[in-house]
């Protein structure tokens, strides 16, 4: 059976990078008896997999990781049990079983929404207002063209297709961004480039550890059909058609993206 | 949540912050006003493997243990950050609450290896603490060394307050219960250091005086007072089933060097051999029950969440119920739980052991015959021999073995240029066993890699008398072995690795040395000497500038052959073993004569007097 955990990285835990997180989960398991499958082997490992890679510093209310389990206790009963092992700065918020056959969360990531922040100690360059206004001139622009460098080339990419939405929004009473961006393992746009090029377009110098970046939320396209199997695909198929009648019925406009979380069912 | 000592910007600039956040599984919270005493305790090296070592692990349970005491932890700033804290004059500050070391009232340092004296001068520094006891006020935490090193503290005496000599277990208590009262009374560090010198395994090295002969040696060490002990005689845990032992070890974050349970099945060894400190200052040999080891091993799984456990000890074949305990930790790797096994000698047991608990293509069988040849195998005492060797070596390869590490010593007292040569030779007779099995039945080439490390003289040894060597003759061994593999028939077979010796040598000064060496590493470290045991920091050029600048001569430390009359700087420690024990085996080390280990017979070493142990096998 395959579960999608869902947890909140926050406080001092941003330090910790995403392999020693993986590392740190494993033993999680373990101590809270989640029955974990593990793979064959005369090494055998636990069968999990997370969804999009933190970066050392970024926080979260919206992390996943996928495993798959032989027997599991309810939803609750699993949380509370994963909760009492967690350090500070991690907390599950959600165990929830996946349809049989689904796609690991890695390969169904689309987007992901960020909240971009000031930190206290340095000032804000921007009122809400001004920000507002500048964002919005900023996305008006027909291309946001940048030069993305690598070891070996450098290439020109148009960043504006990979950004789903951006706005000035207010955090603890101050101007903040919100982003809503391209992720997944195919293109991935993270924030601080985005927020780096807005400084830019504004002529402000652009100081990278000024920002507190925080992922608020992981998204999968709502036109992907998130199972294998050609049973189980067809089955999908017909349900997001029924989804998207009501939708239409009803005279709401169908969203272009489910969060990883959506695709999963509380175990009672 | 704490505020944390170090801010973002500095956190994200540095390798591994999370070196310096604390937070770990089962780390020990408690509100530091609560407490009367706060300790800070420090391994001086990274975190990675200070973090891996178990009898900080002891101490931080044991200690976190009583109401009155908050233990905290501190491990050596990594060169990144230390050179940041040194520009913005950071203070050094405990992971658990990320406060200041300064406010502390002891600051406890664990000293495993000579090569870490810089980096304790470091965390004095970052600390704010004056590098010298006697400049050190109330201000100040009562600096308190442990660890093996402490059999010799006197090159660091000046930066300590007090040291520790021996096991933990037994005399922490009454230490913390002595400075309570102190405190209450309103008692200053000079009246509780003067009390503290009077319990049981404490030296306070301000409270002696060293004077010295013409030719350096030492003509006297004295106590200043009449009160104060002349000698100190180690701590020791005689039961060690009913005591403290972490059933909740920290788990850190990032990978530590024992990335897993440590179990620590026995303290001492039987066998004896005559270069190991550790054989001879942790005697006699004392074994946990294994019902015990049962339950701590199960907690501790259970616990932490590793999915690895290890047995620690000396020699762990000579554990007497090793295969009840395994048998019960294979049951456990139904639940996924890997089982290591350092220090097991290859047999037939541990053979079958090993084909349970790894993955026999990928291991490899690692034997420690320490010297080449049977003759100086003798003079060591190591009781291993060619045929045992070789007989394992073919049940391994037989079992489906095809990889052998062994481990040597060069340098060791005696030793011949024919001595070297069999090194490699009897590498070549371990491949010579492998290729005797028909070609059908082996998988292509054996791997046999031979590893030398020079051989340093260390206190409460048979061999702390003995001379050591220049750096260019160490070289001039290891080339010896090298050339002679060369000649051996199955040289494709074969693979030699040996060290750098600078290190040796230094290692050798620091090991034997006396009160005079605490100016040499203190000048060391104001060059910026420090990380000395990791090849990329160590800076021989700059060691060899001090030892000039302060006039320190090598060669008195290294190369002479010390008189059993001398009076070393650790006489003062009463380790249980006698000196007249270590002058007979000193004296048949050269007799090339064989000491039976004390499961066979007891060699009456003095440390029977513990009353307890395996010298307690031999009254039935
Ligand atoms: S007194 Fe005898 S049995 Fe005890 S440790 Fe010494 S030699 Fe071994």
């Amino acid at each position: 059976m395959n579960i999608r955990i869902k947890f909140k990285k926050y406080g001092v835990m941003k330090f910790i990078g995403h392999l020693d997180i993986m590392r740190y989960f494993q033993k999680c398991m373990r101590r809270a008896h989640i029955d974990i499958a593990y793979s064959e082997g005369f090494s055998p490992h636990q069968i999990m997999s997370f969804a999009a890679p933190l970066g050392v510093g970024i926080t979260s209310d919206g992390e996943y990781l996928d495993i798959e389990v032989n027997s599991t206790l309810s939803s609750k009963e699993s949380i509370d049990a994963l909760n009492q092992v967690m350090v500070d700065g991690i907390s599950i918020l959600e165990y929830k079983k996946l349809p049989d056959m689904a796609k690991t969360s890695m390969s169904l990531v689309a987007a992901a929404d960020y909240l971009v922040y000031i930190k206290d100690n340095y000032t804000n360059p921007f009122t809400l207002k001004e920000l507002e206004e500048q964002m919005h001139a900023f996305y008006q622009q027909p291309e946001i063209l940048i030069t993305k460098k690598t070891k070996k080339s450098e290439r020109v990419i148009d960043l504006k297709p990979f950004i789903y939405d951006m706005k000035a929004v207010e955090y603890n009473g101050k101007p903040a961004f919100f982003l809503k961006v391209c992720t997944g393992s195919s293109s991935n746009i993270k924030p601080e480039l985005v927020i780096e090029e807005f400084y830019r377009f504004c002529e402000i110098p652009f100081e990278p550890l000024a920002f507190q970046i925080h992922r608020q939320e992981v998204y999968v396209s709502s036109e992907e059909i998130p199972v294998k199997g050609e049973h189980e695909r067809a089955e999908y198929a017909e349900k997001l058609s029924l989804m998207k009648k009501e939708y239409a019925e009803k005279g709401l406009e169908f969203p272009a993206f489910f969060t990883l979380g959506e695709l999963g069912e509380d175990i009672l | 949540m704490n505020q944390l000592a170090l801010s973002d910007e500095i956190l994200l600039s540095i390798d591994k912050p999370a070196r310096y956040i604390g937070n770990e599984v089962n780390m020990i919270r408690k509100n530091p006003e609560d407490v009367s005493i706060r300790f800070a305790m420090c391994f001086p090296d990274v975190y990675e493997i200070g973090m891996s070592h178990l009898g900080i692990q002891i101490l931080y349970d044991m200690f976190n243990k009583r109401d009155d005491v908050y233990c905290e932890r501190v491990y050596s700033p990594w060169p990144d950050l230390h050179k940041i804290m040194k520009e913005q004059d950071i203070s050094l500050f405990t992971l658990e609450t990320q406060s200041p070391v300064k406010q502390m009232d002891f600051l406890g340092i664990t000293i495993q290896y000579e090569m870490c004296y810089t980096n304790i001068l470091q965390i004095l520094d970052l600390s704010h603490i004056p590098f010298m006891a006697t400049e050190r006020t109330e201000d100040d935490p009562l600096v308190i060394g442990g660890g093996p090193c402490t059999y010799n503290p006197e090159p660091l005496a000046d930066f300590f307050d007090l040291f520790y000599i021996g096991e933990g277990e037994t005399q922490y208590d009454a230490l913390f219960d002595l400075y309570n009262t102190m405190k209450a009374q309103g008692k200053n560090r000079q009246e509780f250091l003067r009390e503290a010198a009077k319990l049981p395994g404490i030296y306070v090295p301000s409270l002696y005086e060293v004077t010295y002969q013409e030719d350096g040696t030492i003509a006297s060490f004295q106590p200043k007072y009449p009160d104060i002990p002349t000698t100190i005689r180690k701590e020791i845990q005689m039961d060690v089933t009913d005591t403290t032992y972490p059933h909740k070890p920290l788990v850190p974050f990032i990978k530590a060097t024992q990335d897993r349970v440590v179990l620590e099945i026995q303290r001492g060894c039987i066998r004896g051999c005559r270069f190991c400190q550790a054989g001879m200052i942790y005697r006699p040999v004392r074994e946990r029950d294994v019902n015990m080891l049962k339950e701590c091993a199960h907690d501790m799984l259970e616990s932490t969440g590793h999915e690895e456990i290890s047995l620690s000890s000396l020699s762990s074949s000579d554990y007497s119920q090793l295969p009840e305990l395994i048998n019960y930790l294979i049951d456990q790797k139904g639940n996924g739980v890997n089982i290591s096994l350092p220090s097991l000698r290859i047999d037939a047991f541990s053979l079958d052991v090993m084909s349970k608990v790894q993955d026999i293509r990928k291991s490899s069988l690692t034997f420690a015959p320490e010297a080449g040849s049977q003759r100086l195998r003798n003079v060591i005492n190591k009781g291993l021999t060619e045929e045992v060797i070789l007989h394992g070596a073919g049940l391994a390869f037989e079992g489906g073995w095809q990889k052998v590490k062994l481990y040597f010593m060069l340098g060791l007292p005696t030793e011949t240029e024919e001595d070297m040569k069999e090194i490699p030779r009897l590498g070549d007779k371990i491949a010579r066993r492998y290729y005797e099995i028909p070609k059908e039945q082996r998988n292509g080439k054996c791997q046999i890699t031979m590893s030398t490390s020079f051989f340093v003289p260390k206190p409460f040894t048979p061999f702390q008398w003995a001379p050591m060597c220049e750096k260019d003759e160490y070289l001039r061994r290891a080339k010896i072995v090298n050339t002679e593999m060369k000649e051996q028939l199955n040289r494709k077979s074969l693979k030699y690795n040996w060290h750098e010796a600078d290190v040796t040598v230094l290692e050798g000064v620091l090991a034997r040395g006396d009160r005079k060496i605490g100016q040499v590493l203190l000048k060391a470290y104001e060059k910026g000497c420090i990380f000395d045991s990791w090849s990329e920091f160590f800076d021989n050029d700059k060691w060899m500038e001090v030892f000039d600048e302060c006039g320190i001569s090598i060669a008195f430390y290294n190369l002479r052959t010390r008189s059993t009359d001398e009076i070393l700087p650790w006489d003062f420690i009463d380790c249980g073993v006698t000196k007249s024990f270590l002058k007979r085996e000193w004296e048949r080390a050269q007799q090339e004569v064989v000491t039976p280990n004390c499961r066979m017979q007891c060699n009456a070493c003095g440390a029977a007097r513990f009353g307890g142990g395996v010298c307690l096998e031999h009254q039935n």
